[in-house]
Formats: C-alpha cells, structure tokens, sequence
C-alpha cells in the first residue's frame, strides 16, 4: 500500500466546525481524498481499478450508487471498473481486502481505494438510529435510544461486574487521555484542537443512565465524525508504473476477514471472541506473533472496546486489560503504542472511513511519515496491525503490515 | 380530585404571549407525559390555548411544535420507555415524532373565554390588569362548574386582591414564571390570604414536576422580582438625572448601563434590561404597584417621558431586542436615545469621552465568566475588594449602585416580602441570572 490521504476529521471539537453552518458534502470528501491520492502516485491513467467504501450514505447524505464518484474525482476515471462495498464500521477494511484480491487475483496493479462517512447532517440522536444499521433491525426496538453505546455499554457493565468497576473505569480514561494526546499531534484529527488539562478527570465523570447510557459517559465513546481517507494498493509491478520507492510502501503481508451471525448475543459480552479469531487467522497468515507487532490500529468505537481489543489480541490475559493500559503500555511512549493519531476516540471515526484510515496511519508511522504524531519503531517489532471491526463484534478484518523493502 | 385528574382539562390565557406561551409549553410537556402513562389510556386530555388573535394563536402552534420537538429530542431515552408497547414505532426518529403529536394534539386554540368553561384550572398570563384579570375570573368561575383553579403569572398584583375581586373563595394562587418560563428555573409561589392548601400542594408538585426552583413570596405587589427589579430601576433613573447635571443625558444613561453591567458583573446593563422587558411594562407594573405602598412613591417620570416619545422597547415576535432606550444592532446596544434631540446618538461618539471621566477601575471579571465558575465567590470577592478602595466617578458609582441594591434586599425581608434573605438572593441568581445575590458582604 502507498500514498495515504486523510482528510480532516470534522465534528465537534473542530474549531471549522459549526453545525448552524454549511459544510463540505459527501462528493467534496471523496474528491479530496481521492486527489489526495492520485496527486501521490501519477493520476488516474495508473489506475487500474477503483474501490469506495462507505456504510450509510443512503440515509446520512441520501446518495446511493457511490461508485459512480470516481470519474467526480479525476475525469481519467471515466470508464474504469469501480465498486462500492458496505459492512458497516468495517466497510474501510473491508475496502482494502477487496482492493487486495484484485491485486492477487492480477485483475490491476493498482486500486484507488476510497473510505468516506459523512454523518453531521443530522443530530446525534437520529445519527444513532442510522448507526444502528449495523446491528440486526430486530433488535432495534428493544435496544437504547443510543443504539450502539447502548451495547457497548451492556459489554461493560458485564465486564464490570466479573473484574471490577474502578479499575476498568480508570482504564478508560487513560485510554481517552492517549487518545486526545496522541490526536493534539495530527492535524487532521477531531480532538487536534482539544486543549483540556486535565483529560483523566475529565473522564472519571459518572455515566448518567436518564440521559445517556448506564455504564459508559460521552468520553468512553468516539464522536460523530465526517472525514475521507484514501490509499493505493499496489502490485509490485503497480509500484513500478507509480514511480514509488519500495521503501515508501507497506507490505500486506497477512490477514483475517471474517463475520459472526448478527442475529446472535455476544458469545461473552466481556470478551470480543470474532475480534479475538480475526487477530488470530491475520497473525498465523503473516506468520508472526504479538510481539512482534510494533504499533496498532485498533477499534476503539468506545474505550471499552479498546480495552477488549487489548485482550483480544493477547497483548493481556483475560480481564487483565486494564492493568495493561493504565501501566503505558499503549502510550505513545509503551511497548506497543496503539492509535498513534487519535483511533476513533481522539482522530475520529467516519464509520466508513475508518478502515482506510487505520491503514493510512499504519503507512506513515512504518515508512517514517507520521509527522508530529511520528512514533520510534522498534527494530524487533517491525509489524504494523489494523483492527477494524463493524457492528457489536459481527464483521472484522484484521491486517498485517511491513515497510516494503 | 388527584393532581393528574385536574390536569385533564386546562386553559391557558394569554397563551399567545411571551409567557403565556412559554407556560403552553411546559404545560403540554407535562400533559402529554401524563396522558401517556399506560393507565391513561383512552382519557382525553384537553389543553386551551386562549388568546385574542387568530394570527398569533398560528404562530405560537409553530412555536409549540419547534420546541415540544426539541424537548423530546432530549428525553428519547425516556421517550422510548413510554413507547415500548407500540411495535410500530422503532427508531428514535419515528418516537419523537409520534411524541411530538400526542403533545401537539392535546392543544385547541381558541379566541373565546367560553373555552376555559369546561377546564379544571386555569393559568392566567395576560395584561398586568387587575380589573381585566378580575372580569375574567369571575367570568369563568361563574360559567364553570369544576370550581376551577386560577394560576395567575403577575409579577405584582396582590394575589388576594384577585381572589376577593373575582370571589373565588381561595381558588387561586400566584404562580409567577421568569422570562423565557421554559428557560428560567425560578418559580415565585405566592399564596393569597385564603388560598386553599390543595392548592399550594398541587402548585408545588407541579413546579417540582416541571424541574423548577420554588421561591416563595408573602403575596405584597411586586413580590420578590419585581421588588427588587423596579427600585433597582428607580436607583438607576435617579443616578441619571444626578450625573445630567455634569454630563449630556446620553452619557449618563451609557454610563449607569455600563455600570449596572460590567462593573456590578450582571448579566445585562439596567437600561438594556428594562428594553428587555419593555419600557411600557415596566412602567404599567411601577403603576401597579404603587398604590400598595403608601410609604413610597415607585414612579419614574423619565420612564413616562420616554414612553410619551414612543420610545417602548420590548421584543419583536423572533424574541430579538426591539429599540427602546437603547439603538441596538444584533442584539448590541450601540446608540442612546437623546430626550431632547429625539434621536439615537451612536455610543462610538461619546463611549471613550465617559469613560475618562468614570475614572481608572479596576478591570471587572466578565459576568459570562463568573457566572459559572466554581472560584465565583473567590473571584468576586477579590474585585469587589477592589472596588471598595478605588477611587473616580465610575467606583463611587458602582459602589453605591451595589449598596443600594443590598438595601432593596434587605428591605424586601423587613418589610414582609420575602421570608428571608436567601430567598431574595435566590430570585436575583436563578430569575435574573445575577452572579451573586445582592445582599452580601463584599464591600462591607
């Protein structure tokens, strides 16, 4: 994969943002972000094949057919094949394994791939029933008015309940405090202009179940967010035409892509067990172990997802994750930095973005490009991962990186 | 009769108003939360929106309906609750609309007093007239067979005066919202000499339904509010005329404005809140009032004056600031209307000029800051320290400004308004957004 483009992050918390006032549509994201792109690897006559993924732009921008916005981008698009995929939160990942397999299955040397969500066009409390597409609709009469804080706040209380409140809860708001501080390094991302003290305390404030959700307060949660990202995914032969170093690319060089029945309860609402298979099968196909991973993307939608995640992975024993992270290991200064620009929390999360962004990150820190955000990789951890999960555990690719050499 | 049994049937009177129509809102809020319960099923629940114009009767139903949406958008998670049973209605979407219309259709407007012959109480928010407001009562106790209740907003008739007047026998109390009612969290209760206990208690319940902070008032004219609202107002007209002695009358006002604001840390300066409230009203409640207070003369001769130039401020129907003693642009003063010219001088003219002359102040700390801050006391004990050994116009002024203020405070407990002290600051912090109350120590 090479030359990443991340638009900004908009949303609260951004000082450009105000929701009184007009902002950037859905084709101005795709178009930035796929310039963005192009303008890194020779324009669009290198193109062989075009992948967009976005989740829910048929109810949030009441636009369908996304596909047909890659000629929009550069008219050198024009008739070439393009498709759009969905798999909610999980849309940007499964974007680039569909950008993947045809590159393997020599079909193109080089994909456009596209991840773009604009979701401020309504207020949180509609954007809650448009997310909640990603669960099965059965379950969305019974379920919170904030669909899926709902559910990841089950998961925590649960989790609160075998291992402890206090702790976890801790936990949590060092996860948020990495999260802004590592944001206040990237300029594209939401919490970039975020200047609060004293982060931890701030999310120590109790749930309030009337207004919001039992186990989880608004910092536990990644905002409403709309943004693009975009990155090529290159066959050697790609890199070539592109004129791009190897050294300047990341090797794909496993993953896991897989999805569980949602129409089925969490196996163990303390444990992500499809997160746990995905992290598994992309580890075995890459043929490395944990410890060898240097740096993650993962999917904090909420931080008690984050938490799991570091259980999911191995990274902690079961019901250990939080002594993991209140101990730094997933600062930007631990044994594994984990969301080095924000994750969802503090860079943001345009569902049908994220996926590619997770990527765009994982580029820029392996290839030495991550700017102020820029981590020290550790030579005997030279492996990048992204997790990107959509729905209540139900849809995962999960993928493995190395600088290209 | 329970407390949501006498909430079946309502009427709300001068519903087309500022506060009546702020009063329609809660009160449909309240309502429609009732009406839903599973054991209310299939009772009908009457609100009447009563008010003399067909046209603004139209525009306080789009007001209802903007707002009842944006309340419900902050109760979903509630909402959905009280909408479980029904499988038809899903997403969050689909409940706040539905709950939008169960509270919308509870209203019927209406440009006739015969509507509220068949309610169970009545709330009252029309003109500060007591021979109106008799008439009225009367009409409708006389019409209705409910023995209704009458929940009167004055600001300054004495409650018994109204129950006498219109013989209702303890059937009423004063029920006094602060303007916006759905923003303001102070209610003044005030009983008359008669009102009946069922009465109190259900005004209580109501307000603590409502979410709001109960102050009580002994029922005097002008209670606690306006008690202090209306001398404050005096303290500054007569400053005003003190300081034309050395100064054009523009810059007195500019100057007793910027001091009631910033240097006495309100939320707004004394003249601009009078525009607020309208120049008219605030001289209609002085008139009000005075005749039950012989020992003073609450009269303001610079009011009349302005009122006979027209000048009356007071809002357009958008709730923004319409000129009155000051110009404004967006919602800032930024001219002062010149008795004897009969036009607005732009404030840029003089504004440096005056504050010469109010002298070297120590910088006052913002309101917007103060107001919420948990240091607040720290804050303005600090300044106001300063205050006290300042010299200049500007610190004499301020200082005497907030002795007068304390005084009227102070007044309002001796003289029987107010229970007590804290009760007189409560009403100024909760009714009037002040930072602090206007009895306290800081500059003793």
């Amino acid at each position: 994969m090479v030359a990443g483009y991340n638009t900004i992050a908009l949303g609260t918390g951004r000082k450009e943002f105000n929701p009184k006032k007009e902002r950037p549509g859905l084709e101005e994201y795709i178009k930035e972000s796929g310039q963005g792109t192009l303008k890194k690897i020779g324009g669009a006559k290198n193109v062989d094949e075009c992948v967009i993924g976005n989740f829910m732009a048929s109810r949030f921008n009441r636009q369908a057919n996304l596909a047909a916005f890659f000629p929009y981008i550069d008219d050198g698009l024009r008739y070439k094949p393009a498709v759009r995929v969905e798999g909610a939160c999980a849309t940007g990942g499964l974007a680039l394994m569909t950008g993947i397999k045809s590159v393997l299955a020599e079909t193109a040397e080089v994909v456009l791939v596209i991840g773009v969500e604009v979701q401020n066009t309504v207020k949180a409390i509609y954007c809650a029933d448009y997310l909640a597409g990603a669960g099965w609709f059965k379950n969305r009469k019974d379920g919170h008015a904030y669909f899926f804080p709902g559910q990841f706040s089950d998961r925590a209380g649960a989790y609160f309940e075998k291992y402890g409140r206090d702790k976890t809860r801790q936990a949590f708001a060092r996860w948020f405090r990495n999260a802004v501080e590592n944001a206040r390094l990237c300029a594209t991302a939401q919490e970039y202009h975020n200047t609060t003290k004293y982060l931890e305390e701030l999310a120590m404030m109790e749930p309030n179940g009337k207004s919001f959700v039992d186990n989880l307060n608004v910092f536990d949660c990644s905002k409403v967010s709309d943004g693009a990202s975009a990155i090529a995914i290159v066959s050697e032969e790609g890199l070539k035409r592109c004129g791009i170093p190897v050294s300047e690319a990341v090797e794909v060089i496993g993953w896991g892509q897989i999805e569980e029945d949602i129409t089925k309860p969490p196996v163990d609402p303390t444990e992500l067990t499809t997160t746990k298979q995905a992290i598994k099968m992309a580890l075995a196909s890459a043929g490395i172990t944990r410890d060898q991973i240097g740096t993650a993307e993962i999917h904090d939608c909420f931080t008690v997802a984050g938490l799991m995640c570091m259980e999911a992975i191995g990274f902690a024993e079961k019901g250990k994750g939080s002594d993991f992270i209140l101990e730094g290991n997933t600062a930007r200064s631990g044994k594994v930095p984990i969301n080095t620009t924000g994750g969802l929390i503090g860079w943001g999360h345009p569902t049908g973005g994220t996926g590619v962004h997770q990527a765009v990150t994982i580029l820029e820190q392996l290839t030495g490009k991550a700017g102020d955000a820029q981590i020290t990789i550790n030579p005997n951890r030279p492996y990048g991962l992204t997790v990107n999960m959509g729905g209540d555990d139900k849809s995962l690719v999960s993928i493995v990186y190395k600088r290209g050499k | 009769m329970s407390y949501e049994e006498r909430l079946q049937h309502v009427s709300v009177l001068g519903a087309a108003g500022k506060m009546g129509s702020g009063i329609l809102l809660l009160t449909v809020m309240e309502m429609a939360d009732i009406s839903l319960k599973p054991e209310n099923k299939g009772k009908a629940f009457v609100l009447n929106a009563i008010d003399v114009s067909d046209e603004a009767l139209a525009g306080v139903m789009k007001y209802l309906k903007a707002q009842v949406l944006k309340m419900a958008e902050k109760k979903v998670v509630a909402l959905r609750k009280m909408y479980a049973d029904n499988v038809n209605l899903i997403e969050n979407e689909e409940i706040i609309n539905q709950y939008v219309f169960d509270a919308i259709s509870l209203v019927r407007t209406s440009t006739r007093l015969e509507s509220a012959f068949d309610s169970r109480m009545v709330f009252e928010a029309i003109k500060e007239d007591p021979e109106l407001k008799i008439g009225i009562f009367s009409k409708i106790s006389a019409n209705n067979p409910n023995q209704p209740w009458f929940f009167t907003n004055t600001s300054s008739i004495p409650i018994t005066k109204l129950d006498e007047g219109a013989g209702l026998n303890g059937r009423i109390i004063g029920f006094h919202f602060y303007n916006p009612p759905a923003v303001q969290k102070l209610v003044e209760i005030i009983k008359a000499e008669n009102t009946l206990p069922e009465v109190e208690i259900f005004a209580r319940q109501y307000a603590k339904n409502l979410r709001k902070i109960v102050v009580p008032s002994h029922d005097k004219a002008g209670f606690i509010g306006n008690g202090h609202f209306m001398r404050d107002i005096l303290h500054a007209t007569a400053e005003v005329e003190k300081l034309s002695a050395q100064m054009p009358f523009v810059e007195a006002v500019y100057a007793i404005n910027k001091i009631s604001q910033d240097y006495l840390v309100r939320p707004m300066g004394i003249f601009q809140l009078i525009d607020y409230v309208g120049v008219d009203v605030c001289s209609f409640i002085m008139s009000v009032m005075n005749p039950y207070l012989p020992s003073e003369n609450l009269h303001s001769p610079l009011l009349d004056n302005l009122l006979s130039l027209g000048v009356k401020g007071g809002q357009f129907s958008d709730g923004s600031q319409k000129d009155g003693i000051l110009k404004y642009e967006k919602g800032k003063p930024v001219a002062i209307f010149d008795i004897e010219k009969r036009s607005y001088i732009p404030i840029a003219e003089f504004q440096s000029g005056v504050d010469t002359k109010l002298g070297d102040l120590p910088a006052p700390p913002p309101w917007k800051t103060v107001v919420g801050s948990k240091t607040k006391e720290e804050i303005l004990a600090g300044y106001f320290k300063q205050i006290k050994t300042a010299s200049g116009l500007g610190a004499e002024l301020t200082r005497n400004y907030a002795a007068r203020s304390c005084e009227i405070g102070r007044f309002l407990v001796s003289s029987g308004v107010a229970f007590n002290e804290n009760d007189v600051n409560t009403v100024l912090l909760t009714g009037f957004f002040h930072a602090y109350g206007p009895i306290n120590n800081y500059l003793d």
